[in-house]
């Protein structure tokens, strides 16, 4: 069961798709963005997310990217200042992309080192419930 | 030499329009015979560029220019970003992995600049702005068709 937060267009020029939806899930946030996730997002996700992570207490992230087209720095940047938070919160993040493009930018960045990568949400939430390891 | 052909572009240092300069250069590279994991990999470095200007250059303020030209010679592909911000104090340490003045993209935009294409050329001085120029071979010769031989 979860209950679901909020679900917005934040996209501020017509006929561009910017999408955040986060769900809480019991202990974790379940964070699913999609379309282009670079500059014009990176502020709005990271201000939401932290948002959320406080609020609702809970312990650890699951970046849905499964619907991402593009990603760059600014992208990967907020995932990986997220990480850094919840690490010091001893929650743990996972992050959910089957696109080998968008997989290949998660391996240069080094994210790949730090964060488990698996190619759907079912697969890395229960990566998260200690069912795959 | 003389470019085959180019397009120039003009911007306010705005977000919206880092997605806007790497559709229009995806566009103009759409012609020339790239692989589409090639073509995604000049949005990215076109996408690092524009938000250096954006983010370092400019500081977020909207009113400040970029300028974005793609240029087609014989060989390759260049790009050119260029900004009229604060420019860059230690450019040697600004290129190296992990540096930068924003913690979170870890320094991972001039990487992905290095990374995705064939050559990376900064010119920068404190005050004056940052030019970025990148080049990219072409996957085969270019036949302009649509030119005059002379």
């Amino acid at each position: 069961m979860y209950v679901e937060l909020q679900m917005k267009n934040v996209g501020r020029w017509e006929g561009r798709l910017l999408n955040l939806e986060i769900k809480n899930m019991g202990d974790t946030l379940m964070v699913k963005i999609t379309g282009d996730f670079d500059l014009e997002l990176a502020d709005h996700c990271r201000r939401e997310i932290d948002r959320n992570y406080e609020k609702e207490a809970v312990k650890n992230i699951l970046f849905d990217l499964t619907g991402i087209d593009f990603i760059d720095s600014s992208g990967l940047g907020v995932i990986l200042g997220r990480y850094r938070k919840v690490k010091e919160n001893e929650g743990r993040v996972v992050i959910a992309s089957g696109d080998s493009r968008i997989i290949k930018l998660l391996n240069l960045s080094g994210i790949t080192r730090l964060i488990p990568v698996y190619p759907n949400t079912a697969q890395a939430l229960k990566h998260l419930s200690g069912k795959v390891m | 030499m003389k470019a085959i052909n180019h397009i120039k572009l003009e911007f306010p240092s705005i977000p919206a329009n880092v997605r806007l300069a790497r559709v229009t250069v995806a566009a103009f590279a759409s012609e020339l015979d790239y692989d589409v994991s090639v073509l995604e990999e000049i949005k990215v470095a076109v996408s690092e560029a524009v938000t250096n200007a954006i983010v370092h250059g400019y500081q977020k303020d909207p009113k400040g220019l970029v300028t974005l030209t793609a240029s087609l010679y014989d060989s390759s592909l260049e790009i050119v970003v260029e900004d009229r911000g604060r420019g860059i104090n230690n450019l040697e340490r600004a290129l190296e992995p992990g540096e930068g003045t924003e913690p979170e993209r870890m320094g991972l935009g001039f990487v992905f600049m290095r990374t995705f294409m064939d050559e990376l050329e900064v010119n920068s001085e404190p005050g004056q702005g940052t030019t970025v120029i990148m080049r990219k071979k072409l996957p085969g010769e270019v036949k302009a068709m649509w030119f005059n031989e002379n």
